[in-house]
């Protein structure tokens, strides 16, 4: 719901916001170089008396003289009968310049607060302003959502690029575009006349008027009582009409001076609708208020790129969200789906697991999890795929589900697949807290829960295989899966390890085909140049082996720039992927694609890095010290089985050792007499742990799943005494796991 | 059915100018090219004190910046109610309004004023920029204001 209220004005307003958002940062300029321009004398030290003093005596026929908000003093005045307009320097009365408004300023103007399209116009702008309140609310609860909760709003923010310029932008800006949007609203509406602004007040003209003959203006009692920064405006009395009187309007209000004895016949204090008005058109302008003028400016910049990342990040969710073909009614399927997503993501397998089911013969029927039925006449068995939004909540297709299910009557045989980053840690909560729901509901299980890390399509293929025996259908969903776009590598070399120690691991090293553009011209012309792959050391490499259509995922020990695609795999018993790569010769080939990975990355900076690793594990801890030219400090901690065997990459870590791009190794093997594992080696270090994470140290494990459950434990301990939490760093992305 | 009520229209309009003994004034206002937004301008009549007496058209649609007009603002709300109860649009930059108005015979060459005040958008007001006699001998004679007026001209 919180989303739809964020795209959809997001997506009919992006054009319209982007418009009054950079007309409104080109607009700020002006009050910062009106400011610089003025001279601005301090309070108590020329009265409103003097000035016009000054400014008469180089003038004749004196008609008005401005202070603008920002403090620029103008004199209107006639020159023999031709109207002229000055800037002037208030201590002085001479003119600084001429004082001409800019026709560029006035288009711009006009182009912000209504398009140039009148007073049809404003209220379309008013729309605008209102649609930056309702995406600035909008978007900063998904956001405080998103990262679990008010308390962590200022944590860093993960995902993809765009995900993260959208949502970094917005937190920087959300203060400032609420203020413009607030304000521009209200005026929109003082405009259009739906709220008072206190402007038009009728001041009474004086009925008693001396008529004798006049004081000069620096004689006039009531003006040298005013203090000229309370200034706004000073129109002198007519030559030719002795009855006329000066017309003054102060911050306070706006009276009438006898011009022959200088008294102040009538004084109308400003209404408070004014005085509010004057104050949100102080902050939307930021005239009067420079520094904020500049601030609003740089915020208002910020607007296009929200709204073109905004447009790109529906854009890509709408590309991945549902498209389930053949989807059965609720009420004739024998088995129910239930999908709750946040991103889309889920939907995939959700339609892969329909298209699988459908095909062994059942009626399925797929839905968000909020669009639970009453009842379900034919149904046998409710199987639920779900994610979990940030810290532990429902994601948006389920967030009613646990009220819809305790009032309904329906009771099925179910499953669960939870999907979730192991990086939060509440890993996966929603599947379980449905699953509880459901057991106190007294719905029989089929399968136990089920809980995936990431989105692995091979640990689906695995679930629906034990699914399939449960329900007596066996499901190929190996045979539905829409296979990747995948490139072709060839194998370069590859370097053997670990024989002897049973466990088989080799670094494979492919050659990245350089694409090379098809001839026929035409077709270049309307292809976008083909682009070689690009990555990381941490991204992921999605393999497809012969007679699958399920791609393995193995952690990339190479960037693009090192110019080669580097895996490290150890051979599983009976594993097709790491069997067929084992079985690979140079020149052989295999098809992959690139999978971006950006949590496992080293964060910016010069901060120090710890790298811990077990068996192929340290394959991307390699690939990040490769890159490391900068001689950040990195300190690699591994374990191995025995160092005659298995101690991969011995040869280049002691090279790395040497040129500085590795600090320190601190290696861990279990054959030998004395038996250590990685995470005891790291025990007995707890000091030198406990000194890099206090000086901003960033914890990057590469590993088993029970290694890393191992080496998370021992750190968590270690870092308890010096008042650190390992939860804290894992949500600060200082401590990332890259686990399989 | 219809016809009839055209024609009765028409002859309403043409019998009540007959009734009130007046007189079709066509004024004719020509803007210099200042460049910025629509001007307002206030088109009224005054005694030859200047006091204002009644209003001959005002292209002001925003009742809240009337003050810009000064000499006229200045005038009783009876005096500022438009004579023909028309408020028209602001008049743009280099652009003319001409309009039509009727004023009694009475308040001709009896000592009455034409004057137009003016006022733009940041930019100044004009008090009292054209004042012409509401006199035969002035008609169709072009002024020249000292402010947004390029010319004005009134015929009858």
């Amino acid at each position: 719901m919180l989303r739809l209220v964020h795209s959809l004005p997001g997506l009919f307003a992006a054009v319209l916001v982007m418009v009054l958002s950079i007309t409104g940062a080109i607009l700020s300029i002006e009050p910062v170089i009106e400011r610089a321009g003025s001279v601005i004398p301090e309070s108590g030290r020329i009265t409103v008396a003097s000035l016009a003093a000054k400014a008469a005596e180089k003038r004749t026929e004196l008609e008005r003289i401005v202070r603008t908000p920002s403090g620029a003093v103008i004199v209107y005045y006639f020159d023999g009968g031709r109207p002229r307009a000055d800037r002037i320097d208030p201590r002085t009365g001479s003119a600084l310049a001429p004082h001409a408004p800019s026709e560029f300023t006035q288009f711009v103007t006009n182009l912000h607060r209504s398009l140039l399209l009148g007073d049809g116009g404003r209220v379309v702008s008013g729309l605008g302003a209102f649609a930056i309140i309702v995406l600035s609310v909008s978007g900063v609860m998904m956001l405080a959502k998103r990262l679990g909760g008010w308390g962590a709003i200022l944590r860093p923010i993960r995902g993809t690029a765009t995900q993260r310029w959208h949502s970094e932008l917005a937190r920087f800006a959300v203060v400032g575009l609420l203020i413009s949007g607030l304000t521009g609203c209200y005026m929109s509406l003082a405009t259009i006349g739906l709220i008072p602004d206190g402007s038009g007040v009728e001041v009474a003209t004086p009925e008693k008027v001396n008529g004798g003959p006049r004081l000069a203006v620096a004689k006039l009692r009531a003006l040298r009582s005013i203090d000229m920064n309370d200034l706004r405006e000073l129109s002198f009395p007519y030559a030719k009409d002795l009855t006329d009187v000066y017309g003054v309007t102060t911050a306070h209000g706006i009276g009438r001076i006898d011009a022959a004895t200088g008294a102040m016949l009538t004084f109308e204090p400003h209404s408070t609708s004014r005085q509010i008005y004057e104050t949100i058109y102080m902050l939307h302008t930021g005239q009067g208020l420079w520094p904020l003028s500049f601030v609003l400016g740089v915020v208002a910049l910020t607007v296009p790129i929200l709204a073109l990342t905004g447009v790109l990040l529906w854009w890509r969710r709408r590309k991945t969200s549902p498209r389930i073909n053949g989807n059965v009614g609720a009420q004739s399927a024998d088995t129910i789906i239930l999908v709750g997503s946040e991103g889309g993501s889920t939907w995939a397998f959700a339609a892969t697991l329909h298209a699988a089911l459908s095909k062994a013969g059942h009626m399925v029927h797929v839905a968000p999890m909020n669009g639970l039925s009453t009842s379900y006449a034919r149904a046998e068995r409710m199987l639920f795929l779900t994610s979990t939004y940030g810290d532990g909540a429902a994601p948006a297709t389920a967030n009613r589900f646990l009220a819809l299910l305790s009032r309904s009557r329906v009771v099925l045989p179910f499953a669960i697949l939870g999907f979730g980053d192991r990086a939060f840690p509440k890993f996966c909560n929603y599947a379980v807290e449905v699953e509880n729901a459901l057991r106190i509901k007294r719905w029989p299980t089929l399968l136990p829960t089920h809980r995936i890390d990431r989105q692995s399509a091979q640990s689906l293929a695995q679930w629906s295989a034990e699914l399939g025996t449960i329900i007596g259908t066996p499901i190929a969903l190996d045979h539905v899966i829409a296979r990747p776009k995948t490139i072709r590598f060839s194998l370069a070399e590859r370097i053997d390890y670990g024989h002897e120690v049973q466990a088989p691991t080799t670094v494979f090293r492919f050659v990245v085909p350089q694409p090379v553009s098809r001839s026929g011209s035409l077709r270049r012309l309307l292809q976008r140049k083909p682009k070689p792959p690009k990555f990381a050391a941490g991204d992921l490499v999605g393999i497809i082996p012969p007679g699958s259509n399920v791609p393995r995922f193995y952690s990339l020990a190479s960037s693009s720039v090192d110019g080669m695609l580097e895996i490290c795999v150890r051979k599983q018993p009976g594993g097709l992927c790491s069997g067929y790569l084992h079985g690979l010769a140079p020149g052989g080939t295999m098809d992959a694609f690139i999978k971006p990975n950006p949590v496992f990355r080293p964060a910016r900076g010069k901060a120090p890095l710890i790298l811990i690793g077990a068996g192929a594990g340290i394959g991307p801890l390699v690939g990040i010290i490769r890159q490391n030219a900068a001689h950040r400090p990195v300190h690699l901690y591994w374990g191995g089985r025995h160092p005659t065997s298995d101690f991969l990459y011995e040869g280049e870590l002691s090279y790395y050792l040497s040129d500085r791009r590795l600090t320190r190794c601190r290696t861990a093997f279990s054959r030998l007499t004395r038996s250590l594992y990685v995470q005891d080696r790291i025990a007995m270090e707890a000091h030198v742990m406990r000194d890099l994470i206090k000086n901003g140290a960033q914890v990057m494990v590469c590993g088993g799943r029970d290694m890393a459950g191992s080496v998370a434990s021992v750190i968590d301990g270690i870092i308890k005494p010096i008042g650190f939490d390992l939860a804290k760093l894992r949500a600060e992305g200082r401590y990332v796991e890259d686990v399989y | 059915m219809k016809k009839a009520l055209t024609t009765l229209c028409l002859f309403a309009g043409l019998a009540l100018p007959a009734t009130a003994e007046a007189r079709t004034l066509t004024l004719n206002t020509t803007l210099n090219n200042y460049g910025g937004n629509g001007a307002y301008l206030a088109i009224y009549l005054t005694d030859a004190q200047g006091k204002v007496h009644s209003t001959l058209r005002v292209a002001a649609p925003k009742a809240k910046y009337y003050s810009h007009l000064r000499e006229w603002s200045r005038g009783s709300a009876a005096a500022r109610r438009p004579i023909d109860g028309v408020t028209g649009a602001s008049v743009g930059s280099g652009q003319t309004l001409k309009v039509s108005v009727d004023v009694a015979d009475a308040l001709i060459d009896a000592g009455y004023q034409i004057r137009v005040d003016s006022s733009v958008e940041n930019g100044r007001d004009n008090p009292s920029e054209i004042v012409v006699p509401l006199a035969r001998a002035a008609a169709a004679t072009p002024v020249a204001g000292k402010g947004y007026v390029k010319s004005f001209r009134f015929d009858m």
